[in-house]
């Protein structure tokens, strides 16, 4: 829909990136067309004329810049991980955590990562993908003091850490998502996926990403929660205790999209799916 | 820019989404659903490739190569840019051939979706048509799914939209005279698949159109204690403000029927009492929507809060705050007051030798009681409500006031504006062009009252389009009920006894109140044989968002909970569910009885319900449809439901054929299209007594100043109301044509027995055209039987149906493939209201307010529907035909309800019976080892 606002900027260096009273920063914008603006925007700051690769893979691992499409994010690393035993079968989940979003190809040609990201949200599968591949997002930090042209630092957090709630996300004004590492180590592990909703395209109301490794699997809960979580499940005694304990801190999170009980159950129920498809002890 | 072949150099606003920017270069083909990326309506070819365009920021796109359906068959994929201008890309034709579309909102970012998306080009490669198997569909079912999840489809029920991708022709092209009862094609087909037919906003804008954007109230229940909008007056862009202050203060109801006294007067265009969050409080115009909006904020408001009231059994209790005191059942129509209700039945009927209802339960060898309860639906019509009112000469008297709009009832619209106004109705002109999508949503007066009176008051154009989120939260929506229900029956199952008490939310205003009411106990109740019944029913003001019409008009509601009651004590006495109903329903000869007899102008022009009982029972014992998967709980059920063919208390309409210049045949006829099919089978009537092909039929409806009075499209009324007298004066003009009888300049009864109810006209200049009315009465009854056949996943709640069938009683049918899709659009909106629509609301807080919050159905989600037709003749209707408009719902949800119990032996009282829901009603209780829940059990 037609936004609010008074001026859009297309970035094209850093020294774009630093944002001006009332500016916030535009992503693919498929979130941020989608609704009224809030209040105090006047302006836009378009990262996708940074021109950044959206995606590489080298010795170091997979970097998947913030701009990256949904698109381009399923047509590079998510036909990488197609092969079920190849050194990219980590990226198996790519394809399916794409379609675990309610957008469909239309949007994913615009939507990004990186905006994926930084809205937060429960159902945002970005978030469950990358935490489950263990990754780093390196985030650019704004100069402290306005007027200086060098760019200042950045900073890094994992990606589970990144997401603090529904809708709250660890990215102070005028940082900028630069881009998501996923380490070497595990884009040859395997992953697996699963996810509940309340119809067969809706929205994600749980959703289980899950790794191989030592010294035992990784499994991630989103959707279901408001924030990522993530154990290392040496069976499946340990991931009940884990779901009940999920449960006694009050996590499970509600919308419109499913009961906070019917969250906890689906959720229960593909953890275990997950762990006895990655091979975890009874 | 170049779009669809033509470069354009307008710079894009900041913020401006591309899908305003290419309306606003006169590229209409793209249509506005819901302007956040989830209906898929205003999808284009950005450089090829299918982008929701009201997601695509505009500035990014000034150097691209859009491509609209408008421009498809000449600029899409593997197009010839040389081809004429009108030419179609074969998805158009496809979409054309298969009758993939009804109101044909959608179909615009629909073709292009698929023109586009080469992962559904390859889908439908098919070998041949009608050559895909079942495996094959099952096969393509998932992916087309997935392609088309982007894209919602409120009429069709998606599987002629399946059709269209596999290649199949579902249409045919009639003989002269014998278009009647065949599947011919609609006659906007060619100009709604490539976005030219013009919708309700669709027109160039008039030079100096002024935009409207209106405050909404932040409470659910308080008084304006002071507005001042001298700042938002003077603000840039801004020609009026309006408040309660600046407004005429009669009452008067959103609803329009046939007769006006019909709804309670309770409410005000402006009012300075406010009773649901969102209610209008003030009203800004100016050259901008922006501006409009804007100057809103500076608008000074203060409120004094009152006490609010959202359960409507609350809101009728003693002490409960009253949201319309003082009004009266003598003047305003509201039953009373005092109590929160605007209307009330209470009746009960014993036949000869029966003692009532409480006896006869008391005696009975099988009783049931129980309640059951729907939730809030919102009809989510593709076209958003929109208006545009200007001024235009009018001869001596001086202007006429033009209202275009998105309307089911224009000449209702009309009427009411004229009172509102107080403007004679000759000076008030209506038109509804071609309406995306109604579902009842549309026989109310929303918007037309405000861009009248500013048009009025500024001497400008001007226009008011909704929000889809204003669709959600400010447009009412169908009645939540709650339904109890006590049945009884012998041992033979012969019902003893049936009662029925209705507790209906109508919201913050009583608009449609009434009408639901009646009706919503009216079939329900009657279809079923019983020697003692009982009916109470209330409906409720409370500070929710205003309640309406909604397709059934109340039966639903009230099927849902006695077909529930009928199917439990079938189970009770061990009897068959489909002969349980064969026992109890009426048949020809038995009166119409409700809470008393009906007197009245119902008869049974045909019935059919017979054949529908034998149609679904033979169809579920068939084998066909799929095989539960492993370890899911299969079970079978049905439901049925009967509808009176017309509205009662009238329902007028005038036709009128003529013999235009070109030879052709012109039918003006004032009911609305909104894609219930009823240009298409006027055309087919016209054609069918002219003896002529389709194609020399051109229909005009909707439209005050051309056709004579028409009550409206809604009832299902356009077939058997207006297509009577459509069919009558077309008869009455072949008759004359074929033997000329001298006229006189003037109205001339129509000359030739059997056509005495038409009249012929010769004009001065020596046209011919021939009139005929028709009032609506008598009025026949139609039925509609439901079966399904479903797996459920007592782990995760999952509902799969396996089988779905839905037999009709629609009399002689007059276009096989469009009754199909009226059904199938039925029964997939019923889908929706069965298992996953919910309109949630926190104290009068709408929290669903966008569509993808709400679960309207996808492709994914429907499976098709096997559609038989009962065959019967009704005396009543056109060359025996009845409606099948609403009706198609009504059985669904019941009978999905009677499957699930079934299949699982838990009955589930409340829709939707979404997930979530159901797994919380199935689910098996915990072990005895189990002190908390336990996953490992539930794998």
């Amino acid at each position: 829909m037609d936004i609010d606002i008074d001026t859009v900027r297309v970035a094209r260096s850093r020294a774009d990136c630093v944002l001006r009273p009332g500016e916030a920063f535009l992503g693919g914008g498929t979130f941020l067309y989608s609704e009224p603006v809030p209040a105090g925007v006047t302006g836009l700051v378009d990262l996708t004329g940074m021109g950044w690769e959206p995606w590489s893979v080298d010795g170091a691992g997979l970097r998947v810049a913030g701009t990256c499409t949904l698109e381009e994010l399923l047509a590079g690393p998510g036909r990488l991980g197609a092969s079920s035993d190849g050194p990219y079968r980590g990226l198996g989940i790519v394809g399916e955590c794409v379609s675990a979003l309610t957008l469909s190809g239309k949007v994913a040609r615009t939507a990004t990562v990186g905006g994926n990201l930084a809205l937060g949200l429960p159902a945002g599968s970005m978030v469950g993908l990358f935490a489950a591949l263990s990754a780093v997002a390196v985030v650019w930090t704004p100069e402290a003091s306005t007027g200086s042209s060098q760019p200042a630092g950045s900073r890094e957090v994992a990606v589970a850490d990144l997401v603090t709630g529904a809708g709250r996300v660890g990215l102070a004004p005028g940082e900028v998502l630069r881009e998501v590492r996923v380490p070497a180590a595990v884009l040859g592990q395997r992953t697996m996926f699963r996810r509940a909703s309340l119809t067969p395209t809706g929205r994600t109301a749980a959703m289980v990403t899950g790794r191989a490794g030592e010294p035992a699997p990784r499994i991630t809960v989103t959707a279901s929660v408001s924030a990522p979580l993530s154990l290392h499940a040496r069976d499946h005694d340990m991931l009940d205790r884990w779901i009940d304990w999920i449960g006694s801190t009050g996590a499970w999170y509600e919308d419109t999209h499913g009961s906070r009980e019917w969250r906890a159950a689906m959720t229960r129920r593909l953890a275990h799916e997950a762990l006895e498809e990655l091979g975890g002890a009874a | 820019m170049r779009i669809d072949g033509a470069d354009v150099a307008a710079e894009p606003r900041p913020g401006q989404c591309l899908r305003t920017y290419l309306r606003e270069q006169g590229t209409t083909a793209v249509k506005k659903g819901c302007d956040a990326g989830d209906c898929g309506a205003c999808t284009v070819l950005l450089d090829g490739a299918p982008v929701q365009s009201c997601l695509i920021p505009a500035h990014r796109a000034v150097d691209a190569d859009v491509v609209t359906a408008a421009g498809l068959g000449r600029y899409g994929p593997g197009s010839d840019p040389d081809a004429e201008p009108e030419a179609l890309h074969p998805v158009q034709q496809a979409f054309v051939d298969a009758a993939a579309f009804q109101c044909g909102f959608c179909t615009a970012g629909m073709v292009c979706t698929v023109a586009g998306s080469r992962e559904v080009e390859r889908l439908s490669e098919s070998p041949g048509r009608d050559q895909a198997g079942p495996d094959r569909r099952s096969a393509s079912a998932s992916s087309v799914g997935e392609a088309l999840k982007g894209n919602l489809c409120r009429c069709t029920g998606y599987r002629s939209i399946r059709d269209a991708l596999a290649g199949r022709v579902n249409t045919e092209v009639a003989e002269p005279g014998e278009a009647f009862g065949r599947a011919v094609v609609a006659p906007a087909a060619a100009r709604i698949v490539s976005g030219r037919e013009p919708y309700t906003l669709d027109e160039p804008a008039p030079p100096g159109l002024l935009h409207v954007a209106v405050l909404g109230s932040p409470h659910p229940h308080a008084r304006i204690t002071h507005i001042d909008a001298t700042a938002a007056r003077g603000a840039p862009g801004v020609h009026l403000v309006l408040t309660h202050h600046d407004v005429p203060g009669t009452l008067y109801s959103t609803a329009r029927h046939e007769n006006r006294l019909d709804d309670p007067d309770d409410t005000r265009m402006l009012d300075p009492v406010l009773r649901f969050v969102g209610q209008r409080v003030a009203v800004a115009v100016a050259e901008t929507p922006r501006q409009a909006r804007e100057a809103l904020a500076l608008i000074d408001v203060e409120y004094e809060t009152l006490p609010a009231v959202f359960d409507p059994e609350a809101a009728r209790q003693p002490g409960a705050p009253l949201l319309h005191a003082g009004r009266t059942a003598a003047e305003h129509r509201v039953a009373d007051a005092g109590r929160n209700v605007v209307v009330q039945i209470h009746e009960e009927h014993a036949e000869p030798g029966h003692d009532g209802v409480d006896a006869a339960l008391a005696a009975s060898a099988a009783t049931v009681s129980g309640t059951w309860t729907t939730d809030r639906v919102n009809h989510v019509a593709m076209e958003t409500h929109g208006a545009r009112a200007w001024l235009a000469p009018g001869g001596e008297e001086g202007d006429v006031l033009h209202v275009r709009t998105s309307t089911q009832v224009p000449f209702l619209v009309r009427d009411e504006l004229a009172r509102l106004l107080d403007l004679p109705e000759h000076r008030v002109r209506v038109v509804a062009g071609r309406v995306g999508g109604g579902f009842g949503g549309k026989q109310e007066l929303l918007v037309e009252d405000v861009v009248a009176l500013a048009a009025l008051r500024t001497g400008r154009p001007v226009q008011w389009e909704l929000t889809r989120e204003q669709q959600f939260t400010t447009v009412p929506c169908r009645h939540p009920m709650r339904v109890g229900v006590r049945a009884g029956a012998d041992e033979n199952g012969t019902l003893t006894a049936l009662a029925i008490d209705v507790l209906a939310d109508t919201g913050a205003y009583g608009n449609h109140a009434p009408g639901v009411l009646f009706h919503g106990v009216h079939e329900s109740m009657a279809v079923y044989r019983a020697p003692n019944k009982r009916v109470d029913a209330e409906s409720v003001y409370t500070n929710n968002l205003p309640s309406g019409a909604f397709r059934g008009y109340g039966l639903g509601q009230v099927q849902f909970a006695i077909e529930g009651a009928i199917d439990e004590l079938a189970v009770r006495l061990g009897i068959d569910a489909v002969e349980m109903r064969r026992r109890n329903v009426i048949r020809p000869g038995d009166p119409f009885v409700v809470g008393r007899p009906v007197d009245g102008d119902l008869e049974y022009g045909s019935y059919g319900l017979d054949q529908c009982l034998d149609l679904v029972e033979d169809a579920l014992a068939s084998g066909r449809g799929d095989v539960a998967p492993d370890g899911w709980a299969e079970g079978r059920g049905v439901g049925l439901a009967m509808i009176a063919t017309i509205p009662p208390r009238g329902h007028f309409t005038h036709a009128k054929v003529s013999v235009a210049d070109d030879g052709d045949f012109v039918v003006d006829v004032g009911t609305a299209e909104f894609g219930n099919g009823t240009t298409t089978v006027h055309a087919q009537i016209a054609a069918t007594e002219l003896g002529v092909p389709t194609s020399r039929v051109r229909v005009r409806p909707s439209d005050t100043a051309t056709a004579g009075y028409d009550t409206g499209a809604f009832g299902s009324a356009g077939s058997v109301v207006a297509g009577l007298a459509v069919h009558k004066a077309a008869a009455a003009l072949r008759a004359h044509l074929k033997t000329p009888t001298p006229l006189v300049v003037g109205a001339n009864i129509a000359p030739k027995p059997g056509h005495e109810g038409a009249t012929i006209t010769l004009t001065a200049k020596g046209e011919v055209f021939a009139e005929a009315t028709h009032d609506g009465s008598p009025r026949s009854v139609a039925f509609n039987v439901h079966g399904f056949r479903v797996a459920v996943h007592r782990e995760t709640g999952e509902v799969r149906i396996l089988q779905s069938v839905q037999a009709a009683d629609a009399g002689v049918v007059i276009n096989p493939e469009q009754l199909r899709g009226q059904i199938e659009g039925g029964v997939a909106q019923a889908l929706g209201s069965a298992l996953t629509e919910r309109m949630v609301v926190r104290d009068g807080v709408v929290l669903t307010r966008t569509l993808r919050h709400y679960r309207a159905p996808q492709v994914a989600d429907i499976p098709d529907t096997e559609v038989l037709f009962a065959d019967t003749f009704d005396r009543l209707g056109p060359r025996g035909a009845k409606s099948m408009s609403e009706a198609p719902y009504n059985p669904v949800a019941p009978a999905l309800a009677n499957a699930i119990a079934d299949a699982t032996g838990v009955r589930p009282h409340d829709l939707p019976m979404q997930r979530d829901r159901l797994w919380e009603l199935v689910r098996r209780p915990p072990g005895p080892t189990a002190a908390g829940p336990s996953g490992r059990a539930g794998r």
